[in-house]
């Protein structure tokens, strides 16, 4: 049971029956489930998959401006805007496909709708890592043994110092250049993540098992990287073939490089978006971790009050709330990871309000306070340092058990 | 993906633009070309049959036919078989199964099921009340075996109660459109003859043609719905049908009807000339001492408590699973699962299935004591 100065004043009675007061959200969430959230979803998927193909159909557009097509239009800043623009759709399809779809499908939050299209159990998202895997690393681990040290392995994904707790190492004088490559190649970061190398480089994982996961990405990364960097690149040089033959367009292969340099623009647009948003859910200053004792015996309102303490919010409007798949209700999404998304804006007012009721703290901040307090922290952390006192006791709290 | 059988309406492998959309699938990999060809137009798409409604018109007070295109997946179905329709209701998709009552020979390519609305019933009631025409709704391939021979001539007797009356209508229009209609008698039970499905058509059809001979039974008074007259006797099919001995009979109607078909034609010898269609599984009844039980479903690791006369596919339900299912009384066999361990009746005859590895139809079976099942 986790006590410390935050949460001392609450006996162990005050603290279920918090949990009680989450329960019972809960239920009257799902008893009012209905048409409203499946247009909702069912629409934003349309949206999606238009976007994606407008995105890419904006790509191939674009080439009809390059200078080479001698056209009348011709010019590079037409080339240029339409590009950006083809790839922005691209990425924001992507962004919405891999948060606020994705992510919230393979959570089973829409699985009550019973729409077979729309299911947990056979969504494929368009993502380096297969679904299965990232639901196990994810769903299992990650929302189970939220910023428990030793057990949840999205504390700094295996690659980054971002606590105090973590004992201090000289690879981690390459935090900040780490932070960088993670967020430029976050889907394959992720991607490798349950497959947890350190454990087998030290002999506590066994290949055949390491192995058997490897087959699965094998599969899934194949096909991510033959859409976007193979196929789509080989139809637009396809496409210039025959202007070329004349003399007409710009070269097949000079096409077949831009679509692919477009493609992996929009890939890592969607990276570094989803770095910065998930980055803000448990390593802002003021979060809290948690020792390995303070899940013995665990009850259902311990855990409740540990995932409030271990996550945090981020502030913005309606739009900014879609775009972050919600996750900028870290709280609500790990307090209630199976309801439908979009009703954590509905529920943080009032899990808020529960929280100040109850003396604890909810962390919420603008998105420069969050990922700054984060990006800062990083940095710091990279040597062994203690935390400044404007900073806090330490960048993120260090809770205590009995 | 993998899918629910009601989004599958091909075998594997179906594609739209044939061997090229294998390819063209690969530019859309995770989805495939069809989830984009969707966007356009719902009927385009294969990897789930759609239909769009495109005419409603009413029957009767309570029962409306549905004109539907179906997408491009579509196979023409034969007289008298049925297709699975799933749509939203506050915001779940529920299947049920509907007879076709349109003829297969109609060139609009479209087809129709004609839906009585049951009382507390919210799938009908919402299809026979609430859809417009432009919704799309799921739908599944043709199926089913109460069918008319293709080339074997017989001379068909319809027995058919209420929205029974749905596949004999199919029957007859196709035998009509292709001028075959065979010498055909039609007993048809109805509340009252203002209350007939068809009743305008099939009063035509025996003005029309000497061939089809219509015999009506009402069996309630307008107005107090009080039951004027009995329903299926022997002595009845006698007098309505002297010659019942010499025709294959195609009955569809409510249990109780079927019930006392079957029994007088096993009296008869001829059960073997006795073709029936349900819309309602038929669940005998359960001994007295008949318990249910816990049941785990071992694959998605929930436990649930369920009696002795829930199915199994409606407890899963409740305990937030979705396994895949279709007609819901034990046809279609989409719900097929293996019993792991523990005991489970079969609703329909009552027969206890306790052999581990059987395959069982959670839609039409129930707990009898703990069971496992593998969903």
């Amino acid at each position: 049971m986790i006590t410390n100065t935050t949460t001392a004043h609450l006996t162990s009675e005050q603290i279920e029956e918090f949990g009680r007061e989450l329960d019972s959200m809960r239920e009257e969430v799902i008893d009012s489930r209905g048409e409203r959230d499946r247009s909702y979803i069912l629409r934003l998927i349309r949206i999606q998959r238009s976007l994606a193909l407008a995105g890419r159909l904006w790509i191939f557009a674009s080439l009809l401006f390059l200078p080479a097509w001698r056209s009348g239009l011709a010019g590079g800043a037409a080339f240029w805007g339409v590009l950006v623009a083809g790839v922005l759709m691209l990425a924001l399809a992507k962004i919405l496909e891999n948060m606020e779809i994705g992510h919230n499908i393979l959570h089973a939050q829409w699985d009550w709708m019973m729409d077979p299209d729309v299911q947990s159990s056979t969504w494929e998202w368009d993502h380096a890592c297969p679904s299965d895997q990232w639901m196990h690393s994810h769903n299992v681990v990650h929302h189970t043994w939220t910023n428990v040290h030793g057990k949840d392995r999205d504390i700094g994904y295996g690659m980054l110092r971002v606590t105090d707790d973590q004992r201090w190492h000289p690879f981690y004088v390459l935090n900040p250049l780490n932070a960088v490559m993670m967020a430029l190649f976050f889907e394959w970061f992720i991607c490798l993540h349950d497959l947890e190398l350190n454990k087998m480089v030290a002999g506590k994982k066994s290949f055949a098992r390491v192995r058997r996961l490897l087959v699965g990405i094998w599969h899934k990364v194949l096909r991510q990287a033959r859409k976007d960097f193979v196929l789509w690149p080989a139809l637009g040089a396809v496409l210039a073939l025959p202007l070329a033959s004349v003399g007409a367009g710009p070269s097949p292969l000079a096409v077949l490089l831009i679509v692919m340099a477009a493609n992996a623009a929009a890939c890592i647009v969607r990276n570094v978006w989803t770095f910065v948003i998930i980055f803000c859910g448990h390593f802002p200053s003021g979060v809290h971790h948690f020792p390995r004792e303070a899940v013995d015996g665990e009850t259902r309102g311990g855990w409740y009050l540990r995932q409030l303490l271990g996550s945090c919010n981020i502030e913005g409007g309606p739009t900014f709330h879609v775009l972050s798949g919600n996750l900028s209700h870290q709280i609500e999404h790990h307090l209630f990871p199976d309801l439908p998304s979009n009703r954590y804006p509905e529920l943080a007012p009032r899990v808020r309000a529960l929280a100040v009721r109850y003396g604890l703290p909810y962390n919420t901040g603008s998105l420069t306070r969050q990922f700054g307090s984060t990006m800062a922290n990083i940095v710091r952390l990279s040597l062994p340092l203690q935390g400044p006192a404007w900073m806090g006791a330490s960048g993120t709290r260090r809770q205590r058990s009995i | 993906m993998p899918h629910h059988e009601l989004s599958s309406p091909r075998p594997k492998g179906y594609r739209l633009l044939g061997p090229l959309g294998r390819m063209a699938d690969r530019f859309a990999y995770p989805l495939r070309l069809s989830h984009y060809a969707e966007l356009i137009n719902p009927l385009w798409a294969a990897h789930r049959l759609q239909a769009r409604v495109v005419e409603v018109w009413d029957e009767t007070r309570d029962a409306r036919t549905l004109t539907l295109k179906p997408g491009i997946g579509w196979r023409r179905h034969r007289a008298g078989q049925h297709v699975r329709v799933g749509l939203a209701v506050d915001g779940r998709q529920y299947t049920r199964t509907y007879t076709i009552s349109s003829a297969p020979q109609r060139d609009d390519g479209c087809f129709t099921i004609t839906v009585k609305s049951i009382r507390g019933g919210r799938i009908s009631s919402h299809l026979a009340g609430k859809v417009r025409v432009g919704d799309h709704l799921a739908i599944s391939l043709p199926q089913g075996i109460f069918f008319l021979p293709d080339a074997q001539p017989v001379l068909p007797l319809f027995v058919t109660a209420g929205s029974g009356v749905t596949p004999a209508m199919a029957m007859l229009r196709s035998l009509i459109a292709q001028e075959r209609l065979p010498d055909t008698v039609h007993i048809h039970y109805a509340p009252h003859e203002l209350d007939v499905i068809f009743g305008r058509e099939l009063h035509n059809m025996a003005s029309e043609h000497r061939r089809y001979r219509l015999e009506q039974v009402f069996t309630r008074q307008h107005g107090t719905g009080q039951q004027i007259s009995g329903h299926f006797t022997g002595e009845q099919l006698a007098r309505l049908c002297p010659d019942w001995t010499r025709r294959e009979v195609y009955a569809c109607g409510p249990p109780g009807l079927l019930a006392a078909l079957e029994e007088h034609f096993r009296e008869a010898g001829r059960a073997r000339h006795l073709h029936v269609e349900r819309f309602l599984a038929d669940f005998t009844e359960l001994p007295a001492d008949a318990v249910g039980g816990d049941v785990r479903f071992a694959r998605s690791g929930v436990h649930a408590t369920a009696d002795q006369k829930t199915p199994l596919l409606r407890v899963a339900e409740d305990a937030g699973l979705n396994p895949p299912h279709g007609c819901r009384m034990g046809i279609c066999h989409s719900c097929d699962t293996r019993l792991l361990s523990g005991c489970v009746r079969d609703l329909r005859n009552g027969k206890v299935i306790s052999e581990t590895g059987s395959i069982v139809q959670p839609c039409v079976s129930a707990a009898a004591g703990n069971c496992e099942l593998d969903l």
